[in-house]
């Protein structure tokens, strides 16, 4: 066989693979992505909440998007705990003051950044929440300060739409 | 193996068998040289093969009821207990079945470690049953999720939450799995799918086990390789059909126990409690046969770290047949093994309880050394063992320690090199 016929075997032996991978891929991609978040899932995007009736020390749960979202209105005390907390002694360092805008009302993802469980309110050794499932104990602010969680409970995206209204996404 | 020589007797038989050699197949398997001191703890294979296609059967029935939707799967469960005929038997049967089902594998592997199955030249087999073990618990984890009770909704996020302790990629990996963002009827539905799928893979996967067991054929208590046929073995049918037989009756007993005077006592009161996502129920827990895993996941403090542990914990097995240097096979011939196989099962043991357990106090450092002594076992101890113990004299036949002395070995391995 000659040198040259060799090499044109070569390049479509490679042209010919190529292009069959990026067909497969094509063809691939939709049947992975169809597992993705749909429209309408996505359509559920924002939810609005009425907090009137919340009074000082007390919780309220909402659901959004399939999760509950805790709207706890703080006490005096637990902002102040919330507040003095040296940054060193924290797993995951976020001030309070970021997490809480308005130190009054603490809104945040009610799912545990271990495995998901839903915390218990006023539990665990730093007053806060604990999670029944691994032993994870979050404090005022909803940091983690002992347990498997790696990260503080998340803050989500809401605003005030009036002085009683939370709108949350 | 003598299946070439094979020719069907009848005139129709050849006809067919020359165009599909099915009838070959049946003839290499009852004729299937089989080692003739083979005890009942090998009669587990013909056990899970009878859970396997239990749960095929069952649960062919009781998809026939069930709704994959968050809204009405409860209910079409309960449909399925109080209206459906026989629903709450068909239900039960296949409920339990996946206990019993777990039951069985867990001796079969237990069994291969003892007796050193494991070994060369039935790597293949060891690794396939390894991979059938791994979709077993997938099957029977999405199963779980499939009646929409509180255990199943919050196991299921736990469970997937365990993608999320990828690095970069986990979370994007878990609302992929989810559909959402959250565990919710997207999830159920592929679930279900899911769920249907796999036993057809492990039926699949099961007979290239059996392929490959086929081909060096089966270890034996002794461990040593046999010649076959020789006076070491015995045909399969009829000798270990109905050894395996009578086993398995023994072993429905047991199951029918389960499923008719406790068929809950294997699982959680709180899975009849309809799925709710504002409240985990106070003490979660997975079914039995997942808590030793369960534990070592619990007992590392680090997101990341206890899902590596306990994967591993998993996949360590895989690579078993290297990990253990030892030539001998069977544990009646190693006797500092036979000890730490034993220590071995009480650690599994153990694992299982603590897992049961809360994850606090001392549980949890129970948790801790036993994690640690499970890892000690495959990654040390063995590989050690195989250099350092002294092992005991291996008959060179199985016949040998039964007709007994020196005297009798010569005439063993005479006859023997005669039938070869």
């Amino acid at each position: 066989m000659s040198e040259k016929k060799t090499k044109r075997r070569d390049f479509l032996f490679t042209a010919t693979t190529a292009v069959g991978a990026v067909g497969a891929a094509a063809v691939v991609w939709p049947m992975i992505d169809q597992m993705n978040p749909d429209a309408s899932v996505k359509a559920l995007a924002s939810t609005e909440v009425d907090v009137s009736s919340l009074t000082p020390g007390n919780t309220l749960t909402v659901l959004w998007r399939g999760k509950p979202v805790f709207i706890r209105r703080r006490t005096q005390k637990e902002i102040d705990e919330a507040r003095n907390v040296k940054m060193e002694d924290l797993i995951h360092p976020e001030k309070d003051e970021d997490r809480a805008k308005n130190p009054e009302w603490l809104v945040m993802l009610g799912v545990c950044t271990h495995l998901g469980c839903v915390p218990l309110n006023d539990k665990g050794d730093y007053n806060g929440w604990f999670c029944p499932c691994h032993g994870s104990h979050y404090d005022t602010s909803g940091r983690i300060r002992k347990g498997p969680a790696p990260w503080n409970m998340e803050v989500p995206k809401y605003e005030f739409v009036d002085a009683n209204t939370i709108k949350i996404g | 193996m003598s299946d070439h020589d094979y020719r069907p007797k009848s005139k129709v038989g050849q006809w067919f068998n020359d165009r599909l050699p099915l009838l070959t197949l049946a003839n290499h398997l009852t004729d299937y040289p089989t080692p003739k001191n083979l005890n009942y703890w090998w009669t587990f294979g013909g056990i899970l093969t009878f859970c396997l296609i239990t749960q095929i059967v069952t649960g062919l029935t009781l998809a026939m009821h069930y709704i994959a939707h968050a809204d009405m799967a409860f209910e079409s469960v309960e449909h399925i207990m109080r209206d459906v005929n026989y629903g709450w038997l068909i239900r039960y049967i296949h409920a339990n079945g996946a206990s019993m089902f777990f039951l069985a594998v867990y001796i079969h592997i237990f069994r291969s470690l003892f007796y050193g199955s494991y070994k060369a030249p039935r790597e293949i087999i060891w690794i396939i049953g390894i991979i059938i073990y791994l979709l077993m618990m997938a099957a029977a984890f999405m199963g779980y999720v499939l009646p929409w009770g509180q255990m199943s909704f919050w196991g299921a996020t736990v469970i997937t939450n365990l993608f999320s302790a990828i690095p970069l990629v986990g979370e994007g990996i878990v609302t992929w799995l989810w559909g959402g963002y959250s565990v919710d009827n997207p999830t159920l539905t592929r679930f279900f799918t899911l769920h249907y799928l796999i036993p057809f893979l492990i039926l699949g996967l099961v007979v290239l086990h059996i392929w490959a067991l086929h081909v060096p054929g089966n270890n034996n208590p002794v461990g040593i390789d046999v010649k076959k046929p020789s006076k070491d073995t015995v045909p399969f049918h009829p000798y270990i059909v109905i050894k395996d037989g009578f086993a398995l009756l023994m072993f429905m007993i047991v199951f029918a126990f389960f499923v008719f005077y406790a068929p809950n006592i294997l699982g959680h009161a709180d899975n009849y409690i309809e799925a709710n996502p504002m409240v985990t129920p106070a003490h979660i827990v997975p079914e039995w046969y997942l808590l030793p895993f369960y534990a070592i996941l619990r007992s590392v403090p680090d997101k990341l770290l206890g899902v590596v542990a306990m994967l591993s914990a998993i996949l360590i097995l895989a690579v078993l047949p290297w990990l253990d240097t030892s030539k001998i096979r069977s544990a009646v011939f190693r006797p500092l093994y036979k000890q730490f196989y034993w220590i071995l099962v009480a650690d599994v043991l153990i694992l299982g309880y603590v897992g049961a357990m809360p994850a606090e106090g001392l549980y949890l450092l129970i948790a801790r050394v036993a994690t640690a002594y499970y890892f000690l076992h495959f990654l040390v101890i063995l590989p050690v063992l195989g250099f350092k113990e002294k092992t005991l004299p291996v008959p060179l036949s199985i016949t040998e320690p039964v007709l007994g002395g020196p005297l009798n070995l010569a005439a063993a391995r005479n006859k023997e090199s005669k039938i070869e």
